[in-house]
């Protein structure tokens, strides 16, 4: 090995007690020349102020059309083993849980073709893989996926469905609602055509949370966020209650009063709930766990149109399904039927790079309301248009 | 060697999920905070789950991967997580292994916590380490704030949980826009266009289409765009489509920081974070001046917020006249929107505070 370049600047990010990724890449850069490589490139990032990485890149598997993120460096006379530096992106478990024998399988192939480095995990949900020579692309996806136990494949990029990610579910969370880990699984393994093979105008995301905490932060991440909920009466364990006010938990202060449609009192004695107006928001559940629980009918409300800002500025997800059953290993049909429904509507009308939220502002709601066949209902808007230009269908009118 | 095998998917989660919760999934009951850093799931059977929650820089090596699977080896019969910001979840069934584990942690330099009232993982993006099309580094500027807010990932002392995240650009491929704190890299330049090659590399009708603002016209003499700079609010999506009109610009991108935002319906319905700071210059290393700043919004924050007020729940509380009063930020031009939700942020009443 050479020795490697000083990095001063980035030596002041080893120090604090926070675990430091400058170390990590040190870790890397021990046994290996590219990451000994970044590590010089990103202390000329730190005296630059500014990345040096050449614009985009397209590289690629045999058969698919992303799952792997091209990057060259523009310095690479003084960092050649950055020259090639590609992402290749892993499909993770649902819900990012692991049995080491998978993901030391992982490390031993990224030792052998790769940096060493890797972000677990990519924003998406991907398990990443940083850095790796085009030469190495097609060797890592043949072995990652012919591992005799958990065999991987690669997740999404560019235009296509990318890789749905989860939270924690019914495995480790008792307010999973739906079985977050099996419909993770069973819609990426149901779509992995639109996974693999970028066809659409732009990406799109499907992301699952449990309950309305929404830990993966469904209704801003996704085009699709479907979060666990449900129709009947929390359920009420009026001794747990008791247990809590005895352990000196301030009921009024802490839940009662925080209950956004006040929809809740406590006598002293008895918590009593008004379901009827009870919109859900799990503040009550989260805060006496032991004592409350959702009622048993339960699904998911899908809200469409999440995304970050670019283009038309960021957004949230809209419900358009208040709930939809989704039994664990029914095959989920409905919600399949809809998603498919919401992306013919999509690729058939919406231009490069308009997602589809962008795209139901641009066409208006009724448009996309008609285009996968649902009726429009008030849960769908906080409040109905007060803006008097709107329009008519033409048979809603008396033609000449 | 075996020709890759292809649409195989995800490994099976099923896999990857220790005895104990095989035996008990979908059937916890209730779940309580043990001390920082440490979750106890009680099964309907009474079975219970230890989780012990670590902090991570995100970007580590293979060798960091390798230490903490010797360690879920070790307590947790070969068994662990990851969240959604970035943490390592070790999942117990034995109680007594839980402080031992702890103490390997520590002695390895990874801080427990991250649960309840604490301020958890740093969500980010690559940053100067990875991507092309950044305003400034991720990593860099995360762990130079988790060092300074340390004390608050290791305890619970804080009015309600906080979540900062940061994106190093408007791609926001971390979608930091409805986060507690958000600290975004910004360009503030019209991008400079390489007439000579504009032609060889870009398609100019997918150019023009790309910016929100219609700022970009063909210029049909020089084969190559224009730029009205009037229009132009430097997102910088023209620069994903096209190398050619160059939007990085070393001497004007900065940092800006964002308040407010929330994810969870719980109390009040998911918030988008709203701008406090437009522009704090880059400062690598350490980037000091952010630093200072975030540590006084959340300073701020816990200071006055109610018991259980999240920081958008608070600023709504008070109102934002007041949040701008007490915190001593600048209220700019900046701050009053003029994109596609400028109508929502406006005041039409006469009902407001001095």
């Amino acid at each position: 090995m050479t020795e490697a370049k000083k990095t001063p600047l980035l030596d002041e990010l080893e120090k604090g007690p926070w675990p430091s990724f400058v170390t990590e890449m040190k870790r890397a850069a021990a046994a290996n020349l590219s990451a000994q490589d970044l590590l010089g490139q990103l202390e000329l990032s730190y005296e630059d102020k500014k990345a040096h990485w050449k614009h985009g890149g397209l590289v690629g598997v045999m058969g698919y059309g992303g799952g792997v993120i091209g990057r060259y460096s523009d310095v690479p006379e003084q960092f050649p083993n950055v020259e090639h530096f590609h992402t290749v992106r892993i499909n993770q478990p649902s819900g990012w849980y692991y049995n080491t024998k998978a993901l030391r399988q992982v490390c031993d192939v990224w030792e052998k073709y790769g940096s060493g480095l890797t972000n677990l995990h990519g924003s998406t949900g991907d398990l990443v893989l940083l850095g790796t020579k085009t030469e190495h692309i097609q060797t890592i996806f043949n072995e990652v996926s012919n591992f005799e136990e958990h065999p991987m494949d690669l997740g999404g990029s560019g235009s296509n469905l990318r890789t749905p990610s989860c939270c924690a579910g019914p495995a480790r969370c008792e307010f999973a609602m739906i079985d977050t880990l099996d419909l993770c699984h069973d819609l990426t393994n149901e779509f992995q055509d639109y996974l693999h093979r970028p066809m659409w105008p732009y990406k799109s995301k499907i992301k699952i949370s449990g309950c309305p905490n929404d830990c993966v932060a469904s209704i801003a991440r996704s085009d699709f966020s479907i979060q666990g909920t449900w129709r009947d009466d929390i359920k009420i364990d009026q001794e747990a209650v008791k247990a809590y006010v005895a352990d000196g938990l301030d009921i009024e202060g802490l839940v009662v009063s925080k209950c956004p449609t006040k929809c809740m009192s406590f006598d002293g004695n008895e918590l009593t709930i008004d379901n009827a107006n009870c919109t859900r928001c799990m503040h009550c559940i989260n805060k006496m766990c032991k004592a409350l629980r959702p009622g048993d009918d339960r699904g998911a409300t899908i809200l469409v149109g999440g995304k970050a800002p670019i283009l038309q500025g960021a957004m949230m997800g809209w419900v358009i399904v208040p709930f939809m059953k989704l039994e664990s290993g029914s095959g989920y049909e409905e919600l399949k039927e809809f998603l498919e429904a919401c992306w013919e509507w999509w690729d058939e009308n919406g231009k490069t790079r308009e997602r589809i939220g962008e795209l139901i502002l641009r066409l208006g709601m009724r448009n996309f309301l008609r285009g996968i066949g649902r009726e429009p209902i008030p849960q769908m808007v906080v409040a109905p248009r007060a803006n008097p230009f709107f329009f008519w269908w033409p048979e809603e009118v008396i033609q000449d | 060697m075996a020709q890759a095998r292809t649409d195989i998917g995800p490994p099976l989660y099923k896999e990857m999920l220790p005895p104990v919760i095989l035996e008990n999934y979908g059937k916890w009951r209730y779940h309580e905070i043990v001390k920082p850093g440490v979750l106890v799931h009680v099964s309907e059977s009474g079975a219970k789950l230890y989780t012990v929650r670590a902090g991570s820089p995100r970007l580590i090596s293979i060798f960091f991967i390798r230490d903490i699977c010797d360690l879920a080896d070790k307590y947790c019969d070969g068994y662990l997580r990851f969240t959604s910001r970035h943490n390592v979840e070790f999942l117990l069934s034995d109680e007594s292994k839980v402080d031992p584990l702890i103490e390997d942690l520590k002695a390895m330099g990874v801080p427990v916590g991250g649960t309840g009232n604490s301020i958890t993982n740093i969500v980010h993006t690559q940053g100067w380490v990875h991507c092309h099309t950044p305003a400034t580094d991720a990593s860099g500027i995360v762990k130079a704030v988790m060092d300074e807010l340390f004390e608050y990932f290791t305890s619970m002392k804080l009015p309600a949980k906080m979540r900062i995240a940061l994106a190093c650009c408007l791609n926001m491929c971390g979608a930091v826009h409805c986060s507690d704190i958000a600290i975004l890299g910004i360009h503030r330049t019209v991008p400079k266009i390489d007439h000579e090659n504009l032609h060889k590399l870009c398609e100019i009708p997918t150019l023009t289409a790309s910016c929100p603002t219609a700022a970009i016209r063909p210029n049909p003499k020089l084969k190559s765009v224009d730029i009205k700079a009037e229009r132009c609010m430097y997102c910088g999506n023209c620069y994903t489509m096209c190398p050619s009109v160059q939007i990085i610009d070393a001497k004007n991108d900065a940092v800006s920081i964002w308040v407010g935002g929330k994810i969870s319906n719980s109390r009040i319905g998911p918030r988008f974070s709203r701008l406090a700071i437009p522009f704090i210059p880059n400062n690598p290393p350490r980037w000091p001046e952010v630093v200072e700043s975030v540590k006084k919004l959340v300073e701020l924050w816990a200071a006055n917020a109610q018991p259980g007020e999240r920081m958008s729940e608070w600023i709504e509380r008070i109102s934002w006249e007041k949040f701008f009063e007490l915190s001593g930020l600048e209220f700019t031009d900046k701050h009053i929107d003029d994109f596609t939700l400028a109508q929502t942020t406006f005041r039409s009443t006469t009902q407001f505070k001095w």
